[in-house]
């Protein structure tokens, strides 16, 4: 099984874990401004790419902490982890 | 009208674990009042209020009077305590913590303890958790919030010799990881004790 590697609890098995989307989604500057049309973007709209993608993780059957990670989503694997207030990894 | 009687989650397995041979001892811990903590930043004047420095390393837990400190998280500790009542100990937890900002809650009915002692109740756990549990990385003070067959635990490593492990599970996941421990525990038994 895929080990993720925890910023807090070190490698851990895939299983403990659970997938909470894109990272780095910024909440709306002036919410009340926003159309439907925006607001759906907002909230329903996220990237789809093939290849590096920052994504939100929790560590659910441990420490139940939310990180980032930067993922490959053609082969799977983690090319980094860190936590939420560190800032996006600049990748190559 | 029946009478209602405190009963052990673990009751009925107490005379099945009593059957196991040494090598794979399984005993059903005490009830301990447990009080968890959130606290944002740890410093000299929790340790005095608290009467214990709290663990930041991941993954490791400290004797803390009568019970121990357990790392849950980076701002979240399990205290447990053997001597007071789930009431006094909460009490206490949260009038050192409270004015740092943090809280305390009591969890005791959340988890029971399951002790396991002996030479292979390493391998019994490794039949079911992915945790390198051998004493040169999990030795005693070590900690681990894991799943162990389909049940969440917390591991706590009581010994160097990787000879004693005390495992929190909650409450009603007991019975179905006594089970699984026992039939874990199967191939190191050579008295037939999985008559349940």
């Amino acid at each position: 099984m895929q080990l993720i590697a925890c910023p807090w609890c070190g490698p851990r098995e895939e299983v403990e874990f659970s997938y909470g989307g894109q990272a780095h989604v910024p909440y709306p500057d002036s919410p009340a401004e926003l159309s439907d049309e925006e607001w759906a973007h907002y909230v329903f709209f996220r990237d789809n790419p093939k290849g590096r993608f920052a994504e939100r993780w929790n560590h659910s059957a441990g420490c139940r902490r939310w990180f980032n990670a930067i993922r490959d989503t053609a082969t799977y694997r983690f090319e980094r982890v860190y936590r939420l207030d560190d800032p996006k990894p600049v990748t190559p | 009208m029946a009478e209602l009687l405190r009963t052990s989650p673990l009751q009925a397995w107490t005379d099945t674990f009593a059957r196991l041979p040494d090598p794979v001892g399984i005993t059903a811990e005490p009830f301990v009042a447990t009080v968890d903590v959130r606290l944002g930043t740890v410093g000299p004047e929790a340790s005095a209020a608290l009467g214990v420095d709290l663990p930041t390393a991941p993954n490791t837990w400290v004797p803390a009077g009568t019970g121990r400190a357990v790392w849950l998280g980076p701002d979240e500790w399990l205290l447990t305590s053997s001597t007071e009542t789930p009431e006094e100990f909460e009490a206490r937890v949260r009038a050192a913590v409270l004015p740092l900002g943090g809280s305390a809650t009591d969890v005791s009915a959340q988890r029971i303890g399951l002790r396991l002692t002996g030479a292979r109740v390493r391998d019994v756990l490794a039949t079911g958790c992915s945790i390198d549990l051998h004493p040169r990385v999990f030795g005693r003070g070590s900690s681990a919030q894991t799943t162990l067959g389909q049940a969440g635990v917390v591991l706590l490593a009581l010994s160097d010799a990787a000879d004693d492990f005390l495992v929190l599970v909650r409450s009603s996941f007991a019975g179905y990881l006594a089970d699984w421990l026992l039939d874990a525990a199967l191939e190191f038994t050579t008295t037939p004790t999985h008559d349940r």
